[in-house]
């Protein structure tokens, strides 16, 4: 059973990264477009040689094979992780149908896996970041992705702790604060990254970064809502107990 | 009133942890690795010693929020 929901999770996720793509396609591929040739303009300003960068791939494969397949594989890793935890959280961690649980999961995982590390290092578009710090870069994006997702975990399982003494609203209320804390200090010490260049358009890094947290909406928007109405129809009556 | 999703009168009934492990175990890894590819590979780490991979899905780890380069 948790092989079906696997594979219909990861079938999901590839659904849900066409249309990630569609979006990205058409509100975030002019937000690169604009910074590539901002950079290029940066280059020959600063009185650098034209300096005809050799393409490994060209841009059309970058912005369309490339971004589809990147958006697709991307959507199944995340469709195929999303329902081994709706497994473990179906009817343990909540009591509520597939569908409902679904669509819960995916807006919690959303605010943990997206929002929270975004905002301590929020994507940016070509042209800002340092290749020589990369590798730390990649290092702080994962030490806060990890963090949000274990606060997460820490504010749910306390929710539940605390639900039979105070009640859904205070447990939930005592839940988010410790998310909040936990997130608050991890953000106040990790360190801040900040290599946009002198003079980088303000605005199309604010596009470029709203049309990058768009595209996650999408993205877990579809699979919370998909994968619960195909989840439905793959866990047993048994498991399903709907009321009939 | 059977469709209150909400409030169900029965509960439902979870998966048995030990029928969820193997799948986890096997998954997680196999969907790590798909994450690894678009977001980091040939970023901070490299597998292969090329940049095909880093340029092919470079839109989309721009997009994706992942640190490029």
């Amino acid at each position: 059973m948790v092989g079906n929901l696997l594979l219909r999770g990861m079938l999901v996720g590839i659904l849900a990264g066409l249309f990630a793509f569609g979006f990205a396609r058409v509100f975030g591929e002019p937000h690169i477009d604009s910074a590539i040739a901002y950079e290029e303009a940066m280059a020959e300003a600063s009185g650098e040689p034209a300096e005809e960068e050799e393409e490994l791939v060209s841009r059309e494969t970058q912005a369309g094979a490339g971004l589809l397949t990147g958006s697709v594989v991307y959507g199944a890793a995340i469709g195929g992780l999303f329902s081994l935890v709706f497994a473990y959280v179906y009817g343990r961690v909540t009591s509520f149908g597939p569908r409902a649980t679904a669509g819960l999961l995916a807006v919690a995982a959303f605010i943990a896996v997206v929002l929270v590390p975004a905002l301590k290092y929020p994507a940016t578009p070509p042209a800002v970041g340092n290749p020589e710090t990369i590798g730390e870069r990649t290092e702080l994006f994962f030490v806060m992705l990890v963090v949000s997702i274990i606060a997460a975990v820490v504010a749910v399982a306390l929710a539940r702790r605390l639900w039979s003494q105070l009640g859904g609203w205070n447990a939930g209320i005592f839940g988010g604060l410790a998310f909040i804390v936990i997130i608050a200090i991890a953000q106040y010490a990790l360190p801040t990254v900040n290599e946009i260049p002198d003079g980088y358009s303000a605005d199309l890094l604010w596009r470029f970064r709203t049309s990058s947290l768009g595209m996650h909406a999408v993205l877990w928007a579809v699979i919370g809502l998909a994968f619960g109405a195909v989840a439905e129809r793959a866990l047993p009556a048994g498991a399903r107990a709907r009321t009939a | 009133m059977s469709d209150i999703t909400f409030a169900p009168e029965v509960r439902p009934v979870p998966i048995p942890v030990r029928e969820i492990l193997p799948w986890a175990i096997f998954g997680g890894l196999l969907m790590i690795l798909g994450i690894y590819f678009v977001g980091a590979e040939e970023g901070a780490t490299t597998l292969f010693s090329s940049l095909s991979t880093h340029e092919f899905v470079h839109d989309a780890r721009h997009l994706l929020g992942f640190p490029c380069h």
